[in-house]
């Protein structure tokens, strides 16, 4: 628990420190065929207006039917971020008026939320661990899309991702630096990914983030924490749609800076909506946002209140897959991982199982330090994850155990793997076809060693004054032996035979 | 509640209906005796009820998550004032 005025999280101004306190707001795409409320399909690259319904196109008279599917993405969510599910939800208009927005209103839930608060495990950089309190989960409807490049004088609209099923994941003001924001948004990120409920492909835009910043003076967040009491912390700026873990934390940083600049020179800080400009590595004023903040919400007539069974909603949990908290406990647990490696493993569950598969009855240390780094960099190379490995978990297995068992040296396993990924066949057969077994036969190793010593008198005789040359001996008798010479063997024989 | 023309101006904005100034202390009338008729039902004792909701009293009937609609980009675009190329054409808004 790192504490609340730790100087790490202090942002040091001209008359002072500040601290800054941020809440986020998450819009995650539902994992859907069919929009929340039509029958037309969610996607990613169809023709203009081919995704679109008449209801979402906000025709007279057409009615909305809730997809029972999002219902159960939400359920499996809020279950999956330990919160609440609220058996009994509804469905309110937000009203404004935006070309992206053809019904003049946007579905979402206000006043009942389909979940509650809840709570998030999230790991720092320095492997400390800090929660981060979930306030709702609610399903609401995205908008259309405007493109401004088509005409000079016209905006372009297409409304194929209007009425895209979005949970928006609504945080405490627990997040205080902009690397804490980064790593929550991982987090929440990698839990989705594991329920399977967001795909979590941020370039498409279906996880993206809004950024409630504000900053306050050196000790006022502790105030807000014991009494629960805003009026502790600052005036707050939203930064809208932040898609990148760059721009998030840039974004951030951006902000915190011009609010405390603002402060500094005896101003106040307006509460606005701003939007993150990465060319120009700003935040600016979204006027046209402003003017419609009166959203005059009120309870969808057209749609029903939504009333759960706790019986679905314990088969929903029932469900659940092994989270990433519980996957890195057990990972320690099991297989006497560090934490570290743990948590690098479980960034993927497809990287986790695939340590799983390898290490059976082998090294886990070992094994874990091959998937984490030669197998993670080959697949990064390639712009690949693990779910699209080529390369199966026993060939990844085989090789630890030709390690293990002293058939090949650490530095010719680099090199059998090189083969392997190639594509030359399991590791077994790429060290028989290229004769890459380690020489443990110590008769083979003091006749190379012997013969290096007949060649070189003087520095043979001189290893005694100069320990430190005995490495040059060790990297002659590699060469020698083609590098396939044990290590240890080696060392042992050289410093008899040189009587050190 | 009572009313005034500012408030008048603010809603007809958000809901983009255009209404003259000389139109505003009218219609401020006009509303004040739709909330006062409204009010009435406040005499009515509800302590104990649950409000409700809708005067259908069912669960809300929800939809399989199956594709059923789309791919009807002229009827989309029938009613719009302007299109091209499958898009609705709207005046430039730039953030």
């Amino acid at each position: 628990m790192v504490s609340m005025t730790d100087n790490t999280k202090l942002i040091q101004g001209r008359t002072g420190p500040w601290e800054i306190v941020m809440g986020l707001e998450i819009h995650a795409q539902v994992a859907s065929k069919a929009k929340l409320f039509s029958g037309a399909a969610v996607g990613f690259g169809a023709g203009p207006n081919e995704q679109v319904s008449l209801v979402d196109a906000g025709f007279p008279g057409m009615l909305p039917t809730l997809n029972k599917y999002c219902v159960e993405q939400a359920v499996r969510t809020g279950l999956g971020l330990n919160a609440q599910i609220n058996r009994r939800s509804q469905f309110d208009r937000k009203n404004y008026f935006y070309p992206d927005l053809p019904t003049g209103y946007q579905i979402s839930q206000l006043y009942f939320p389909i979940v509650g608060e809840g709570v998030v495990e999230v790991e720092a950089e320095d492997g400390s661990f800090f929660n981060v309190g979930i306030e709702r989960l609610h399903l609401e409807q995205d908008a259309g899309k405007l493109i401004h490049d088509l005409s000079p004088t016209e905006s372009y609209v297409d409304l194929n991702r209007a009425g895209t099923a979005l949970m928006e994941i609504v945080s405490r003001p627990d997040i205080r630096s902009p690397e804490e924001a980064v790593a929550y948004v991982k987090k929440i990120r990698t839990i989705l990914i594991y329920l399977g409920t967001c795909d979590g492909d941020m370039e498409k835009g279906n996880l993206r983030a809004d950024v409630n910043v504000s900053v306050c003076r050196e000790g006022q967040y502790a105030k807000y924490k014991a009494t629960g009491d805003f009026s502790h912390l600052g005036t707050r700026c939203e930064i809208k749609n932040v898609n990148s873990f760059r721009f998030i934390s840039q974004a951030i940083n951006y902000e915190a800076r011009r609010q405390i600049e603002i402060l500094e020179d005896g101003g106040k800080i307006d509460q606005e909506t701003r939007l993150y400009d990465p060319t120009a590595g700003e935040t600016r004023s979204m006027r046209s946002k402003e003017e419609a903040m009166d959203y005059r919400y009120f309870p969808d007539p057209d749609l029903l209140p939504l009333e759960l069974e706790q019986a679905w909603i314990d088969d929903i949990k029932a469900s659940l897959p092994e989270l990433p908290d519980a996957k890195r406990r057990r990972l320690m647990a099991d297989y006497g991982l560090s934490q570290y490696d743990a948590v690098v493993l479980i960034s993927e569950q497809a990287k986790a199982d695939y340590f799983e598969a390898a290490a059976k009855g082998r090294d886990a240390k070992l094994v874990s330090n091959w998937v984490t780094n030669e197998v993670s960099a080959r697949l990064a190379a390639d712009g690949k994850d693990f779910s699209e490995n080529p390369l199966p978990a026993a060939h990844v297995a085989q090789l630890v155990e030709l390690i293990e068992t002293n058939v090949i040296s650490s530095k010719i396993a680099k090199q059998v793997f090189d083969l392997v990924w190639s594509g030359e066949g399991s590791p077994a057969e790429v060290v028989e076809k290229h004769g890459l077994k380690q020489v443990t036969d110590t008769g083979a190793i003091e006749k190379a060693i012997d013969e290096i010593i007949a060649a070189n008198p003087d520095k043979a005789a001189g290893v005694a004054e100069k320990p430190q040359s005995l490495g040059w001996f060790v990297g002659q008798v590699m060469k020698a032996t083609g590098g396939k010479a044990n290590p240890a063997a080696v060392n042992d024989i050289l410093k008899a035979k040189l009587g050190l | 509640m009572a009313i005034d023309a500012a408030t008048v101006r603010r809603v007809a904005h958000l809901a983009r209906i255009k209404t003259p100034e000389d139109r505003l202390e009218p219609l401020a009338a006009e509303l004040n005796g739709i909330l006062a008729w409204i009010e009435q039902l406040n005499e009515v004792d509800v302590t104990g009820v649950e409000p409700m909701t809708s005067n259908v009293a069912q669960p809300m009937r929800l939809r399989d998550d199956v594709v059923t609609d789309g791919n009807k980009v002229a009827d989309v675009l029938g009613n719009a004032p302007r299109s091209a190329d499958g898009f609705f054409v709207v005046p430039k808004v730039v953030e």
